[in-house]
């Protein structure tokens, strides 16, 4: 592979959304013998929903985190070559920043590294500065069927992060970094960014991003967080699974062009738009895929898209089950009876501001309304039951009420009298409040450089940290 | 004399995902060309055939397009609520496709 002739870099990405599984240290190492140009993750996404980025926090262990950071940054000093991460710890909010600048440090300290340069930056966009945006004028669009953002919903929201494209990448690069801890970016553009900055086709660099960004996900027999090395040349992309029982193969490589996204043939990103309706595949070796034919389009004006999330209340949840089958029958009629008492105690959602959700297992609870066997529930039944109010206090009577009144549902011919609900516990449980997604819109910039705070610093091996790092 | 068999006998993959937060993408993809071309000529898998498995309007299906690289039929729905909101059971959308499993594909 390395002594592939013409120029080529080689890019070894050893896990997608670094931190929410460990990477797989085998197939790692495999590739890191074969000396990458670029070693580089993704560490975020929207998957896990609004509560992470509204509490500000990561759904993943630091120590997991900082696993996958240490065997990436070792072999990247090692090796001297760039190590880049993308979307930190998740949200890639300004917090999450700063606790994988911190690991870094951490861990440099801790191996006793030789110094090296340290880019890192920022994509919380602060609410004042969208609202003047708006107030002056400027449109911001929503995606997905959403209409344009209204100051009303900007106010309901706590916490908005620009997503990056390749710009601050290569602006950091430029500066000289060898380490990069990115906030919130486009997953492909962490790879893009040093191949455009080296001088490779646009077509192609995004391609490759798009490509790698799952690590093994591109690759088959399926097999989550081992390594891969993509190569880029003028000409082409090849794509090569590191793990000895994976292939990248024209199936799973094409394959992986629609994973998580609408649509196979595009992928947009700030300043354009990927299209890969004329990708041509080839199988050039055994374990490696050869791709040609992407083309990326530009866009006259960058548009940068932003995520944001706000708080809905606090949530408790309760839980209940039901063995009778004349109850399981009238399952409705029983959730219907408490949900009366939660509105006697607080009137209907709308007027006390809360809300109380049931989710009917073995019936519908996992697709809802998508559900075509919701008329056939099965012999027992598990209900979770959901209050959301502004206060805990009021959640937790919320839920409560809703899960404990089921007990006590007046069904006229039940034999069982004694409770219609089965309790594994007797109390309902705090959990993570409700946010709910607020932004999925795009903003239009003139400098796609100005929703981001970059930051260069110098990493030495002083003093080791406290672990645990900054907030 | 004409038979079918189901979706999950001829498909090597059948899965959904959020796309985004607003939306939920279904990917159905073969192992060969001649399971894909069966299935996407046989006319069971369509905007209308899925809509009505999911008891929505089509309107709420922003994609469905076959993909010849991969051998697969990809269609793509809106969510009622974003991912994550109170209520939602499936924050990833990841299992949201069982009911194409059981859909009958007539061969030969």
């Amino acid at each position: 592979m390395s002594s592939n002739p013409g120029p080529t870099l080689r890019f070894l990405c050893p896990n997608g959304h670094l931190g929410f599984a460990p990477l797989k240290v085998e197939s790692f190492d495999i590739g890191v013998a074969t000396r990458p140009d670029f070693i580089l993750a993704d560490s975020g996404s929207d998957d896990i929903g609004p509560v992470p980025l509204g509490t500000d926090t990561s759904t993943a262990p630091k120590e997991w985190q900082r696993h996958d950071l240490e065997k990436m940054l070792l072999a990247a000093r090692k090796l001297g070559v760039p190590m880049i991460i993308g979307s930190a710890g998740d949200t890639g909010t300004n917090s999450r920043v700063d606790m994988y600048v911190q690991m870094i440090r951490d861990i440099a300290a801790q191996h006793g590294l030789a110094p090296f340069k340290l880019g890192y930056f920022y994509s919380e966009v602060n609410k004042a500065d969208l609202r003047a945006r708006m107030v002056g004028g400027e449109r911001v669009t929503g995606l997905d069927g959403r209409g344009d953002l209204t100051l009303e919903e900007l106010d309901a929201t706590d916490r908005i992060v620009a997503v990056a494209g390749v710009h601050p990448y290569i602006e950091l690069l430029n500066r000289g970094a060898q380490v990069i801890i990115g906030g919130r970016s486009s997953d492909a553009v962490i790879f893009a960014a040093p191949a455009i900055r080296a001088g490779y086709p646009q077509d192609l660099s995004y391609y490759l991003g798009k490509v790698l960004e799952c690590a093994s996900f591109n690759a088959e027999p399926y097999a989550g967080k081992e390594s891969v090395i993509g190569e880029i040349s003028h000409e082409d992309v090849k794509v090569t699974a590191m793990h000895p029982g994976q292939r990248c193969t024209v199936a799973s490589v094409a394959g992986h062009a629609m994973y998580e996204r609408s649509n196979p043939f595009y992928e947009y990103v700030a300043g354009g738009m990927l299209d890969m309706t004329d990708c041509h595949y080839e199988q050039y070796d055994e374990r490696t895929t050869r791709v040609t034919g992407a083309k990326f389009v530009p866009t006259d004006k960058v548009r940068v898209k932003l995520e944001g999330s706000g708080k809905v209340g606090e949530r408790y949840m309760g839980f209940a089950g039901v063995r009778d089958p004349y109850t399981i029958a009238r399952i409705d009629e029983v959730i219907g009876w408490a949900r009366r008492q939660v509105e006697e105690r607080f009137g209907t959602p709308e007027e006390g501001d809360y809300e109380l959700h049931y989710q009917v297992y073995g019936r519908d609870a996992v697709m809802g309304e998508l559900e075509p066997l919701r008329d056939q529930p099965g012999h027992e039944l598990g209900i979770m039951v959901f209050g959301v109010a502004p206060t805990a206090e009021m959640a937790e009577e919320v839920a409560l009420t809703g899960t404990r009144q089921m007990f006590y549902a007046r069904l006229p011919d039940v034999k069982g009298t004694a409770g219609g609900v089965a309790f594994p516990l007797d109390e309902v449980t705090r959990v993570s409040p409700a946010y709910r997604w607020t932004l999925n819109h795009t903003v239009a910039v003139d400098d796609p450089l100005e929703l981001f705070d970059l930051h260069m610093t110098e990493v030495t091996s002083g003093e080791p940290v406290a672990a645990g790092g900054a907030r | 004399m004409s038979t079918s068999k189901p979706l999950s006998e001829l498909a090597k993959t059948v899965r959904s995902k959020n796309a985004g937060v607003d939306r939920i993408t279904f990917d159905i993809i073969f192992r060969d060309r001649e399971n894909y071309e069966l299935v996407k000529d046989s006319g069971v898998l369509t905007r209308e055939s899925v809509a009505k498995l999911y008891r929505i309007d089509q309107s709420r299906i922003t994609d469905f397009v076959t993909y010849d690289p991969a051998f697969a039929i990809k269609f793509t729905i809106l969510r009622t609520r974003p991912s994550g909101s109170a209520g939602d059971a499936d924050i990833f959308g990841a299992q949201q496709y069982a009911p194409l499993l059981g859909v009958m594909v007539p061969v030969a």
